[in-house]
């Protein structure tokens, strides 16, 4: 249980490459199956425009979970991550066609801290939009 | 309609211990297109020093506000679930969740507050298994869309 990034060879400042992660409506009828999570916001159209939405719109814990593939991917172990927190500043708007929407994610190495952990910031955005901010997370390094 | 503040600082209990178990793990993973194997292969999460596959991070929303379903659901505290959206999510991890971990949740009511025109609801969940073990800490906003106004 370890992470594969050394916290020596880590920088303050240091960027992590961004990555790209598609969401289609079939992701969000996956994710929605697996997670419990079945508000009609995120699938059904009608509903979704009806309370005020211009559209159906990502699970911001589907957003979420992208953050969170970013981060253990670049850690190299899910067991590093010991704090991982987000705010939903704005939607992820899938339309009903087989692209459906991009988030980009990319991270940077905000502050080095005792115990071999770092802070990593992380900007995820679909479209012209920021989807969240204040997405911060702590990692244990080796 | 703004929320009841009366709910502030009421407690409630899982109903029964979540059983975790690799096959849940690896469904969710798949469905935030993860193939990690730590998630995926139990001896590729051995290798890694694991006892089984992890969750991944985001893996307690599946099971850390089971019992506090019926208390939003509560008429008398006066949320519109139609009008909800998700504002804020954070863990606070003592260890990875494991398949075969079998956790309960003690979930507060940590804040009610209007933002504008939206009402703000706070939720604080403590996982821990059942024998006493602390695994994580959870905190959950949700945003009433107008309900302050």
């Amino acid at each position: 249980m370890a992470a594969t990034v050394k916290y020596d060879e880590v920088e303050t400042g240091q960027e992590i490459p961004a990555a790209e992660y598609r969401v289609r409506r079939v992701d969000l009828v996956r994710y929605a199956g697996a997670s419990g999570d079945f508000n009609p916001i995120h699938w059904n159209e009608r509903h979704a425009k009806a309370v005020g939405l211009p559209d159906v719109i990502a699970h911001g814990m589907y957003t979420m979970a992208q953050g969170g593939r970013f981060v253990t991917d670049w850690a190299g172990d899910p067991g590093a991550v010991v704090e991982y927190g987000v705010r939903f500043s704005s939607m992820v708007v899938v339309p009903d066609d087989d692209n459906g929407a991009t988030i980009t994610i990319s991270g940077v190495v905000e502050d080095k801290r005792e115990d071999k952990r770092v802070v990593v910031a992380l900007t995820a955005r679909s479209g012209d939009a920021r989807v969240l901010s204040k997405a911060r997370a702590v990692v244990q390094l080796s | 309609m703004p929320l009841n503040r009366d709910f502030v600082g009421r407690t409630y209990e899982s109903s029964a211990p979540y059983e975790v178990s690799r096959v849940k793990i690896s469904e969710f993973a798949t469905a935030i297109g993860d193939s990690n194997p730590i998630y995926h292969d139990r001896r590729a999460a051995v290798a890694a020093g694991h006892p089984d596959v992890v969750a991944p991070p985001t893996f307690p929303i599946v099971f850390s506000l089971f019992g506090t379903g019926d208390a939003l659901a509560d008429p008398d505290l006066g949320l519109n679930f139609a009008m909800v959206v998700h504002g804020e999510q954070r863990f606070e991890y003592e260890r990875p969740i494991h398949a075969g971990d079998e956790l309960v949740c003690t979930s507060t009511v940590a804040e009610i507050r209007s933002v504008g025109r939206n009402e703000f609801l706070t939720l604080r969940s403590d996982v821990s298994t059942t024998s006493g073990e602390l695994v994580c800490r959870t905190y959950n906003i949700i945003v009433e869309r107008g309900g302050a106004a």
